[in-house]
């Protein structure tokens, strides 16, 4: 494979995104590393999205609901560890767990079916009803979450001790970020490969022309349909690692601001590119510290460079920098 | 006579007032062309999106194979052996040339779900896929985007995707629609010989065409067959001249 501009740019952010926190550990600069591990999750909530926005077309505006999934995996099995309660008792006992492994497994097992459920019936829509309808459901099991008291309810779930790993001291941050950079080096290994294979193909041709699509004997819905499940699934995972990031699991993570954040990260850094979520995540960090810290109201330059993206420069930042997709 | 491949029984639809097809009875026998000609408006691309799936019928039976596929979607329609191309192109505008048959191999070969080894380095879709787009003269346009061909290519391309689907009979929507002269006569020669492989239902405007390759000829004006029979019944045909060719003459 010969390196084009789009290639170098790539390795380029990621040599970034593993330099800045190696040389915040050096200098002593904790927070710099959190910062960038908050890159690194949110940017692969991000690489999730891609697959169903970028690749699918499926502009999902409820992806909230799976990162969320994740992170209330990740919050209710550990606190049915910590307080030592069985999660279920009756006909076999359920135990909870502090195992990242186990949690992972968990957060993707439970977003791939309820994607599976909210897919079957979002994606009989398209335009405008398949945003509206996906934020929909992600605002009922937002709702959900808030009125149900066991786990917190309104005020979240706290997790006291983040959760382990094996062969690794998790709380140390260095440490956590290695780990979560890796998780998201899997998540676009593998959306790298997936677009490149039969069903990529698929999933592209889905996007460009559902006739055609059925005229050659593929049902684009169950294409769609596949893809929506990935795509959630990889969200989810982002989502289990958040909870751990901030050792803490809310109902904000399932709200649709969390949504059109995580669809901010796509638009900002490229639709349909590989590391565009990435890009995106890094500048809305970046914005969101250094302006944050000097005005409250850092999102209104954000939302102005939004509609600069949206309107100038529809391929975000990867398109700016390394020029127009090519066709694969 | 053997037993038609395809048979449209009493097919009637309606839009409002408009009757689109209004008791259409034709059928496809093995190894013929039957053209479908008939003015503007006349319902044939209605018939086809009918036969095709993509409309239902208000009443009538369709039967393909051997089967009543009523009931049957465009997908499963398709996946039967029933390949269409359209009147206006309809190709996957950002893909190549290549890219746009082998999605069509890929179809065939019945494995969409494939995540992992690379499509475009899989042989066993190439290779079948080069090999369309040889027999329809594009193999040197195979790695442009269908977006930048000429409009003479994108239709060559639409008959490169239905032959890869290998089907038992073809739709073909106007296939000459918009090619030169030559683009024409070098499609005409190559219908010719596809017959033999499977059935062709022809909808074409283009009478030199229609009359130099149809086995039948069925005119449909106003959503009605008037007439249906061999190429010299109708050119002697009084009806079709009043409704049809004498427009042209």
């Amino acid at each position: 494979m010969s390196m084009n501009r789009e290639t170098i740019l790539n390795i380029v952010l990621a040599a970034l995104l593993i330099a800045v926190p190696v040389i915040a550990q050096i200098m002593g600069e904790p927070f710099i590393i959190t910062l960038a591990t908050k890159v690194a999750i949110l940017g692969m909530a991000g690489v999730g999205l891609n697959i169903a926005l970028g690749y699918g077309g499926l502009v999902s505006f409820g992806h909230a609901a799976f990162f969320g999934i994740g992170g209330y995996a990740a919050g209710i099995l550990a606190s049915h560890a910590l307080n030592y309660e069985p999660i279920m008792e009756a006909p076999f006992e359920i135990n909870g767990t502090t195992q990242m492994i186990v949690i992972w497994i968990v957060a993707l097992i439970a977003s791939a079916l309820v994607a599976l459920l909210i897919g079957a019936i979002t994606l009989r829509t398209s335009g405008v009803y398949f945003i509206m309808i996906t934020l929909a459901f992600a605002q009922m099991i937002y709702y959900f979450a808030i009125s149900w008291p066991a786990y917190g309810g309104e005020d979240g779930l706290s997790i006291y001790v983040r959760n382990s790993f094996p062969g690794l001291n998790t709380l140390d941050p260095i440490s956590f970020f290695a780990l979560c950079a890796a998780m998201l080096g899997i998540a676009i290994a593998f959306s790298a490969v997936l677009i490149r294979s039969r069903f990529g193909l698929a999933l592209h041709g889905a996007r460009q022309n559902s006739q055609r699509m059925m005229a050659i004997g593929i049902a684009p819905f169950r294409v769609r349909l596949v893809a929506f499940v990935i795509s959630a699934m990889i969200t989810a995972w982002a989502g289990a690692l958040y909870a751990d990031l901030n050792r803490f699991v809310s109902p904000s993570m399932l709200s649709w601001h969390m949504s059109g954040e995580i669809m901010v990260f796509v638009i900002l850094g490229g639709v349909g590119r590989l590391f565009g979520p990435v890009a995106g995540a890094a500048l809305y960090i970046l914005l969101e510290h250094l302006l944050g810290g000097m005005f409250e109201y850092w999102q209104l330059p954000l939302g102005i460079l939004l509609l600069v993206v949206v309107l100038f420069a529809r391929g975000g930042l990867i398109g700016l920098l390394a020029g127009e997709r090519k066709h694969a | 006579m053997p037993e038609a491949i395809l048979s449209l029984s009493n097919v009637t639809k309606q839009f409002g007032a408009l009757l689109a097809s209004d008791n259409v009875s034709l059928d496809l026998l093995p190894g013929e062309i039957h053209a479908l000609i008939g003015p503007n408006g006349a319902g044939k691309s209605t018939l086809i999106k009918q036969i095709a799936g993509e409309i239902k019928p208000d009443s009538g039976d369709i039967r393909f194979a051997g089967r009543d596929i009523n009931d049957l979607s465009a997908v499963e329609r398709s996946r039967m052996g029933l390949a269409r191309t359209f009147q206006v192109s309809s190709l996957m505008p950002e893909f190549s040339v290549l890219q746009n048959v082998v999605l069509a191999q890929q179809s065939v070969s019945g494995k969409i779900f494939r995540f992992f080894k690379p499509v475009l380095s899989d042989a066993s879709l190439l290779e079948p896929a080069m090999a369309q787009l040889e027999r329809v003269g594009l193999a040197d346009r195979a790695h442009m985007r269908a977006a930048d061909i000429s409009h003479g290519e994108r239709r060559q391309l639409e008959m490169a995707v239905a032959l890869a689907l290998k089907p038992r009979a073809f739709l073909l929507d106007e296939p000459m629609a918009g090619m030169g002269p030559e683009g024409s006569k070098r499609l005409t020669g190559f219908l010719d010989g596809l017959r033999a492989e499977a059935p062709i239902l022809l909808v074409e405007h283009d009478m030199d065409a229609v009359f130099a390759l149809a086995d039948r000829i069925s005119v449909l004006v106003y959503g009605r067959v008037i007439a249906t029979g061999t190429v010299d019944d109708i050119r002697g045909n009084e009806d079709v001249k009043r409704a049809y060719l004498g427009e042209e003459a």
